[in-house]
Order: structure tokens, then C-alpha cells, then sequence
């Protein structure tokens, strides 16, 4: 149920976004969806790309450190209010955040949740319990592509 | 000026000068050319300062004989003659000096603290310590005499740099184990010019007393005196009608650059001196108002400059590292220190009369030594200090710059997989922690960038450390 996420360690100043980007593309690899953290002086770029191994291998070869984090996606309807009441369920759970991020599907009317928790398991437990959608890998890779 | 009695404290037999004092017999023209920082040339003490060559000469050849005799009684140089059967008889010239053994900052570590002291502790008349901040402070002791040395000595460089008694000081050096506070307080009382102790900090404060007690001159670091500029210009004071005329700058490394916008901001002339806690504080030397360099006070202190690497002098006129005896010194009398101090010696007569050898600024250190806002940091610590982050230490460098009138030190540490999280609170809790460990171990507040792996650039060999931006050079 859980997706691996790729994320890089940058610095802030130009041109240091689009290299591994590039990196990865000359791979053809596509990327799902990305998040980008940032400071003054640095940024972190997550990445949930289709083939996550080759892509942390292409990346590492280039000379970037990358992490591998497993994030949960959840699939919520793409209205007003969709995130809101998803996070109503979250936080009701005492399920604490790290972080998340969202995008919506070319087609169809869902949006699509990235969650990285602490604890992953449970949070899955807690969001089948509650009745929410949790997409897996290749269900993601289904919808994406359509 | 008034007939001041600037000689007196020289009242042993042993230092004696024989001079009277004549101060303000000798008045020329100075090199600055602005009516308001017009210094003209005095001389504080005549007969010691403008002594001819081989006078000097002769009375650093007696003073180098006494002090041979007098460290006999510390033993790091009792040992040291004693193997290689040194004593007064020894030095028959002033060359000699190289049959005596060098020391080094780690040599008065090793005797921490007392070990050498050359008088009974209860001799003692005050204790100060070296601004080091690798772990303990380097104690320096002096007797009575010593302090009255001390006063005279800086009353020396602030007469030649234009204090009078009728002169107002404010002084914003640290007042405490440094010497540069209460070094340069008691030179300018010796001098009987009114001081205003305002002691470092509080810039805003700073410029209220200026304004409100209009002192002539400014004793700090030259980094505070732009400090003091910037926030005068904050609360909308145009620094150059602060009430200040001239000041006394030292206590770390500066440049031509930074003398000529200390005087076009503040509108004041500005001087230079030079001197190190180990051997005494300030008042090893100054400028007069020629200012071709900073004057050594050569009756009471024996400066060699010397290639780092062989040890043997360097030519005249060429960069070398100072190495100091401290010819009159009682408490702790040092036998060719070394400072780790670069400059230039000049030996040629000054147009201010004097006869004694300048030196240049320093303009660089022979160890690693940086000095950061007046505090001695090595690369060595903020080492340590990542040593205690695991994951920070193969590949880190050292940036300091002084993008306005401050040092600015940016440590560079390169990611690494064990260090990086996708979590921006992780990773920006990873920079505090670095830079606590930096504080705590090197005392200085450093800004931390994480940077790309292979961004630092690699050596063959010996790892570069340290970028200083500054242009401390000539």
C-alpha cells in the first residue's frame, strides 16, 4: 500500500532543479508527481517517478545523495472540501503529518493525497478503517497514465 | 602641551632612560591633509623614542643580557641554558639572540598557567589572558612595573597618534581579561587625557555618550568603528558629525581599504598599533602620523622577522614572522616569542624623528589562526566541533568574508546520505546543531550551509580548509 518516494538533497540557486530532472528524463523516466521544500540556502525535491530503483540509481550515479521514503497516497474526491475532510479523519486518529502534498488527475474528478508519516502502517490501518481510499504503486501508475 | 611627567616610571636604575621629558619640543607638518584630522607630531617620550641607532642598539644589548639572567629563573629556560651552557656571556651581540631557544604559544600551554612566571606570585600587581578559546585562556601576569611599563608604552603610540590631556577618550575595547581595555585605559590616563570607559557593545549607547559628552577620540577594533558608523547612519546620525576626530584601532587584522572608510565615514583620522597578550598587549608599536607603519618600542622589546620555515631573518623589507623578546618584562619575560605574526620590518630613519624600526601591518598568520570580531578561532576547532555531528566532517570548508564592516564566517559542510532526511525540520535542526557545536567549541556564531556532495572542491594531499575573503593583505 505504500509508495517509495525519492528525494534529493539541493541547493538554492539557479539551475539546480532542472539537472537531476534532466537526469532522469534522458532515462525515460517519467515523473508522477514532485514536491519541493526549500530554504534560503537549500531545498529538498521529492520525487514519485514509475521506476523508483533504476531512478535512485541513475540519480546516485550522477553524484546526488537521495533518500528513499515510503509515503502513503490516498485518492479523495476533487471538490471543495475533499482535502479538508480527509484530514478531519487524520487528525481525529492523532495520526501526525510530516509533511504532504496533492495533485489532481488529468481526467476523472479525484485528487490525489501524498502523505509522508511517521508511522505508515497504522496511518493505512487508521484511513481503511475510516473508509478512505488508499491508492497503492500500481493503481497510482494506472490512474496517472490513465 | 604641558610639561607631563611621562618618564617617571622608569625608576629603577636597571630601566633607566636618563630622559627628561620635552614632550611637544618636536612639531611638523603631518600627512593628513583635512583641517579637522590634522595630528600634528608629538613625542611622548624624546629621549627613549628618537634614540639614535646604536643607542638603541646598545640598550637592547644590555636589556637582552638582563633578561638572559633574569629567565634563568623559569624553568623551561633554566633547562634549555643549562644543556647548552647559555648565559649572559653568551650574547656579546645583538645577532646572539639566535643562540637563544624560541617559544611558542604551546610551550606557555605546557606551563599553564604559571609556569613562566619569573618573579614570586605574590609579586604580582594584575592577571590577564590571552583572547584564545581553545578551552582555557593563556594567563599573562605582570608586576607593578610591569603595568607601569604598559602605560607608558601606549601613552607612547597615542601621544605620536594625537592624544593630549585635554582630550576626551571614549573607549569601546572589552574591558576584562583582554588587554585591550585596560591596556589602552591606563595609557590614555598615563597620557592625563579624561577617559570615558564605555567598554565594547551597546553601539547605540555608544553614540549617545559621543554625542553627549563629545569625546575626541575612539579606542576599539577597527571592525566597531564601521559598526559604530552603520548605526549612527540607522538613527539617522550622519556619522561624520559625531564629535570624534581620530582614533586608536587594533586588537585584530585590517587593511588600507578599511582605514580609508573608517576615516571617510567617520571623518576622523585613524591609527594603527599593534601588540599581543603574551607578550605584554597593545603597545608593542604604532604609527606616528607619517604613518609608514607602526613605530616597535625597541627599548623594551627585541623583534626578530624571521622565515617561518628555516627560521633564519628575511631580508629587509621582506614579510616574515615576528619573534619577540620582551627585553624589560618581569613577571613573565618571553625569549623570542613567536607570534605567528606577518609583517614587514623598516629600518630606515622616520620623518617623525624617530629612529626606531617600523613594521608594516600584519598581513597573515604563519599557523592557520583566524581571527574572527576579535576572537582567535583555529580551523582546527570548528573541526572538532563537526567531529561531534557524525557525517559532517570529510568534506567541510571554512568561508569567512566581511560583507560590511563585520566577519562573517559560513562553514560549508557537503550532504551525505547518513546526514540527509526528506524532512526540512530534521535537516534544519541538523544546521542548529552544527552551529551550537561551533559556538560552544570555538566561541564565535558561524552560519551553516549544507552543500552538494563534490561541490567542495578537492586536494591532492593536505585539504584546504579555510577561504578568507577578507583581503587582510597590504
Amino acid at each position: 500500500m505504500k509508495l517509495q518516494q525519492l528525494s534529493l538533497f539541493l541547493e538554492n540557486r539557479p539551475g539546480r532543479l532542472g539537472a537531476p530532472l534532466e537526469a532522469i528524463a534522458k532515462e525515460g523516466i517519467n515523473i508522477l508527481t514532485l514536491s519541493l521544500a526549500d530554504t534560503a540556502q537549500f531545498g529538498i525535491l521529492r520525487l514519485i517517478v514509475r521506476e523508483w530503483d533504476k531512478a535512485k540509481q541513475v540519480l546516485e550515479d550522477a553524484g546526488w545523495v537521495v533518500n528513499l521514503t515510503e509515503v502513503v497516497a490516498v485518492d479523495v474526491l476533487d471538490r471543495p472540501g475533499g482535502l479538508a475532510e480527509a484530514l478531519a479523519v487524520l487528525e481525529g486518529a492523532g495520526l501526525n503529518i510530516e509533511y504532504m502534498y496533492a495533485f489532481s488527475l488529468r481526467r476523472g474528478d479525484k485528487a490525489i493525497l501524498i502523505f509522508r508519516f511517521e508511522d505508515p502502517d497504522r496511518a493505512i490501518a487508521v484511513l481503511l478503517e475510516k473508509g478512505l481510499h488508499v491508492v497503492d504503486g500500481d493503481e497510482l501508475l494506472s490512474v496517472v497514465s490513465g | 602641551m604641558r610639561g607631563t611627567t611621562g618618564i617617571e616610571f622608569l625608576g629603577s636604575d636597571r630601566f633607566r632612560t636618563d630622559a627628561t621629558p620635552i614632550n611637544g619640543s618636536r612639531t611638523m607638518p603631518a600627512q593628513i591633509h583635512e583641517a579637522r584630522r590634522q595630528i600634528e607630531h608629538r613625542i611622548w617620550d624624546p629621549d627613549a623614542e628618537t634614540l639614535p641607532r646604536d643607542g638603541i642598539e646598545a640598550l637592547q644589548l644590555e636589556r637582552l643580557r638582563e633578561l638572559v639572567t633574569r629567565v634563568a629563573r623559569v624553568p623551561f629556560y633554566r633547562d634549555h641554558f643549562a644543556h647548552r651552557e647559555i648565559g649572559p656571556h653568551s650574547i656579546r651581540s645583538l645577532a646572539d639572540v639566535r643562540r637563544l631557544p624560541l617559544t611558542t604559544k604551546d610551550d606557555l600551554r605546557r606551563q599553564h598557567p604559571f609556569g613562566f612566571l619569573a618573579v614570586p606570585r605574590k609579586a604580582l600587581a594584575r592577571i590577564h589572558g590571552s583572547s584564545g578559546t581553545t578551552g582555557r585562556p593563556t594567563f599573562v601576569a605582570y608586576t607593578a612595573r610591569d603595568l607601569e611599563t604598559w602605560s607608558n608604552l601606549c601613552a607612547r603610540f597615542l601621544v605620536a597618534g594625537g592624544l593630549r590631556p585635554e582630550h576626551t577618550a571614549q573607549v569601546a575595547f572589552g574591558y576584562g581579561l583582554f588587554t585591550g581595555g585596560f591596556g589602552l585605559h591606563y595609557g590614555i590616563e598615563r597620557v592625563g587625557a579624561a577617559i570615558i570607559p564605555a567598554a565594547a557593545g551597546n553601539t547605540r549607547r555608544q553614540i549617545e555618550i559621543m554625542r553627549d559628552l563629545d569625546p575626541e577620540v575612539l579606542i576599539c577594533t577597527p571592525s566597531y568603528a564601521l559598526t559604530i558608523a552603520d548605526s549612527a547612519r540607522e538613527l539617522g546620525i550622519d556619522p561624520r558629525s559625531l564629535p570624534i576626530r581620530f582614533g586608536h584601532f587594533g586588537g585584530e587584522p585590517w587593511t588600507e581599504d578599511m582605514r580609508r572608510e573608517i576615516e571617510d565615514q567617520l571623518d576622523i583620522a585613524a591609527f594603527n598599533n599593534y601588540g599581543l597578550s603574551e607578550v605584554i598587549g597593545p603597545g608593542v608599536s604604532g604609527e606616528c602620523p607619517e604613518r609608514t607603519g607602526m613605530h616597535i618600542q625597541e627599548d623594551h622589546f627585541l623583534v626578530e622577522c624571521l622565515d617561518p620555515e628555516s627560521l633564519e631573518p628575511v631580508p629587509e623589507g621582506e614579510p616574515g614572522e615576528l619573534v619577540i623578546s620582551t627585553l624589560t618584562r618581569e613577571a613573565m619575560p618571553l625569549i623570542r616569542y613567536r607570534t605567528r605574526d606577518i609583517a614587514r620590518l623598516y629600518r630606515e630613519p622616520c620623518a617623525c624623528g624617530r629612529r626606531t624600526t617600523r613594521m608594516s601591518r600584519i598581513t597573515g598568520r604563519t599557523d592557520d589562526m583566524l581571527i574572527i570580531r576579535g576572537v582567535n578561532v583555529f580551523p582546527s576547532q570548528i573541526e572538532e566541533a563537526l567531529l561531534r555531528v557524525e557525517g559532517t566532517t570529510p568534506h567541510y570548508l571554512i568561508e569567512v568574508s566581511r560583507p560590511g564592516t563585520l566577519d562573517e564566517v559560513h562553514v560549508k559542510v557537503e550532504i551525505r546520505p547518513e546526514i540527509f532526511s526528506d524532512r526540512m525540520d530534521r535537516m534544519q535542526a541538523l544546521c542548529e546543531r552544527i552551529s551550537r557545536e561551533i559556538n560552544t567549541v570555538a566561541g564565535i556564531r558561524a552560519h551553516v550551509d549544507l552543500v552538494e556532495p563534490r561541490s567542495i572542491e578537492r586536494f591532492v594531499g593536505k585539504a584546504k580548509r579555510v577561504l578568507d575573503r577578507r583581503n587582510l593583505g597590504e
